[in-house]
């Protein structure tokens, strides 16, 4: 793996740094900030909107300025976690189920399967990563239909099971692992050895620590995917109570076209679902260590 | 490859660094096979049960087919061997194949503009004269966390005449509402929502290993008379490139198996079909016609495209990433 050279400034997740001799404005300075910035208000401007939506009675929905607060959030709140008998929390319980156990899981087993192919040589060790490389370019996807067969083969299919265990397996978590782990020294891993430590021991006391940074990348990836998933559990799941929030919305804005008053508990859905990912991925913003996934092509 | 009968290590030689620094030291090989293959094990499991036990499954059941057998009042349908049927169906399928037409559509709308805001984004961030770059980069990360199926919420709303700041600024204007969600609008807007959750994201990748670029580089450049604009194009991008074709590579990936936002955006527009894109189809077939061989050729015939594609794509940029000099 090629890791930044140490000579390498600062990665993106790090503080930005101090700019030498800070220029002057140009005409060039004023048109790349204008262009970032306009990039920014393209992307805030449906959060933007859904916030706004979301404060709407179902009244002023349609009627009202789309930008306009109305007068309807309470209201909303309530109706949303009325629905069903309280399905929305449920959702997003379910959400935070599959995403969270399902990374932690998926984090581990690729840190144990890529420390193994990166820190080992046996038989037959070509063979898995060339499966595992096969297996990064399958979109997961397109094999939804075969996994619910198996799953309802195995007697799983509709089961919190079926959405958590397909969502475990991450060839290119296995990948990444293997390129982080690269860089725990032979020689370390050798001392150890000498002092009697077993290898998983060596795995759990040396190689894990070190590996901390590059997992916690892996994990954060595997959280949103699974997280922002939605053909798997549409698939696997026919109970309402098992939906994840993704799911569960697509419900309400679908039936929201025969029952307009839906279209008022989707907004506000999706306007609660944002908030907690948005504000996750914004605190852990400084742990993103995405340069080791240009860095692991060239590796 | 290296020697590996030695027994387990001498305590004689402990602390004294190997002799052949680096390359694999003398190991006993017995134990760590056993150790490397149980951590190994709880991944392989997983891969064979979800990956390619569901593949085989699915290559197999795509060569087998419903028949009517006896005829008459007493036929009844057989599950049999029908060879390679299934795909002859599949690719004679007009609106499969419509399908993947569509998706060439929204794809070549949704790839260059998807990369290229990515690059230009993370250029901007990388050039020394650019503010606000801390505000910036967050903003345009934010879609990232949003699932695809809210974006297309949010989006369909913003579409939506009834709804749509856009179309009410238009009509104020004396332009009309603008068609969002007809044809051949939708292609746009479908692909706007994968541009505005991914462009963000393939940002970040391209602006980290632009910082990862030394910066005596762009000093020497500086000192030859060379302007921001070429050091961008002739020094930055180049070197790039590899994140480039990640990116790409995701892209593609991403793009064939677009599902999620056309289905969401399904119930506000009529411009949308049942099977719009083949996993829509794949989807219709395998659940609502009952039809699982079908599926099952259909879901492996996207699989090998993307497989090829991607293939292609990597085979094609090879030199440009791993070689060089």
């Amino acid at each position: 793996m090629t890791a930044a050279p140490s000579t390498a400034r600062s990665t993106a997740t790090a503080a930005p740094p101090a700019p030498t001799g800070r220029p002057r404005r140009s005409v060039g300075g004023v048109a790349a900030t204008t262009v970032l910035l306009l990039g920014a208000l393209y992307c805030l401007v449906p959060v933007a909107w859904v916030v706004v939506a979301s404060t709407k009675s179902r009244g002023e929905l349609f009627t009202t300025f789309t930008f306009l607060p109305g007068s309807g959030l309470l209201d909303n709140l309530g109706d949303l976690f009325a629905y069903g008998g309280g399905q929305f929390g449920g959702w997003a319980l379910n959400s935070l189920l599959y995403a969270g156990v399902g990374s932690v899981l998926s984090t581990l087993v690729s840190a144990l399967a890529g420390y193994a192919l990166a820190k080992y040589e046996f038989t037959g060790r070509n063979l898995v990563f060339f499966l595992v490389l096969a297996g990064v370019l399958i979109p997961g996807i397109t094999l939804a239909v075969p996994q619910y067969l198996i799953m309802s083969d195995l007697g799983l299919a509709g089961s919190r099971w079926s959405v958590l265990l397909p969502s475990i397996i991450s060839p290119f978590g296995i990948y990444l692992a293997r390129v982080f782990a690269a860089s725990v020294p032979d020689d370390t891993v050798e001392a150890a050895r000498l002092d009697g430590a077993s290898e998983g021991r060596i795995f759990i006391s040396i190689a894990l620590p070190m590996l901390v940074p590059g997992l916690v990348t892996l994990f954060m990836l595997q959280f949103v995917g699974i997280w922002n998933n939605f053909l798997l559990p549409f698939i696997m799941l026919a109970d309402q109570g098992k939906y994840p929030l993704t799911v569960g919305l697509y419900t309400l804005l679908s039936r929201g076209s025969g029952e307009p008053g839906l279209y008022s508990l989707a907004i506000i859905g999706a306007a609660l679902s944002v908030i907690p990912l948005a504000a996750l991925m914004l605190v852990l913003q400084r742990y993103w260590r995405l340069d080791v996934l240009s860095g692991g092509l060239k590796g | 490859m290296a020697s590996t009968t030695a027994p387990p290590a001498h305590p004689a030689r402990a602390g004294t660094p190997s002799e052949d620094g680096g390359s694999p030291v003398r190991r006993p090989r017995q134990r760590h096979r056993l150790a490397a293959w149980s951590m190994l094990a709880p991944a392989l499991l997983l891969f064979v049960a979800f990956l390619l036990v569901p593949i085989g499954y699915a290559l197999w059941l795509s060569l087998r087919g419903l028949r009517l057998e006896g005829g008459g009042p007493f036929g009844r349908r057989v599950e049999t061997f029908v060879g390679l049927e299934n795909y002859a169906t599949a690719i004679a399928d007009a609106e499969f194949l419509a399908g993947f037409g569509r998706l060439l559509v929204y794809g070549a709308l949704a790839v260059p503009f998807t990369l290229g805001l990515a690059l230009v984004f993370a250029l901007l961030l990388d050039a020394r004269a650019a503010r606000a770059t801390r505000f910036s980069r967050t903003a345009i990360f934010l879609p990232y966390a949003v699932p695809g199926v809210v974006a297309s919420l949010l989006w369909g709303f913003l579409y939506l005449p009834g709804t749509s700041p856009f179309s009410w600024l238009s009509d104020q204007l004396g332009g009309g509402a603008i068609p969002f969600l007809l044809d051949p609008w939708i292609f746009a807007s479908v692909a706007n929502i994968a541009v505005w959750g991914g462009v963000g994201f393939n940002m970040i990748i391209i602006y980290t290993s632009l910082r990862g670029i030394p910066e005596e580089i762009y000093e020497a450049a500086r000192i030859d008379g060379a302007g921001e604009w070429q050091i961008a194009w002739r020094i930055k991008v180049p070197l790039v490139a590899p994140a480039l074709v990640l990116t790409g590579l995701f892209s593609l990936i991403g793009t064939l198996q677009v599902y999620g936002e056309p289905t969401t955006l399904r119930p506000m527009t009529s411009a949308i079909s049942q099977t719009w894109v083949p996993l829509m189809t794949i989807y219709r077939d395998a659940f609502t016609r009952d039809d699982l061989p079908l599926a099952a050729a259909e879901s492996v015939l996207l699989a090998g495209l993307t497989v090829v594609l991607s293939v292609v794509l990597l085979r094609l940029n090879q030199r440009r990433i791993f070689g060089g000099s």
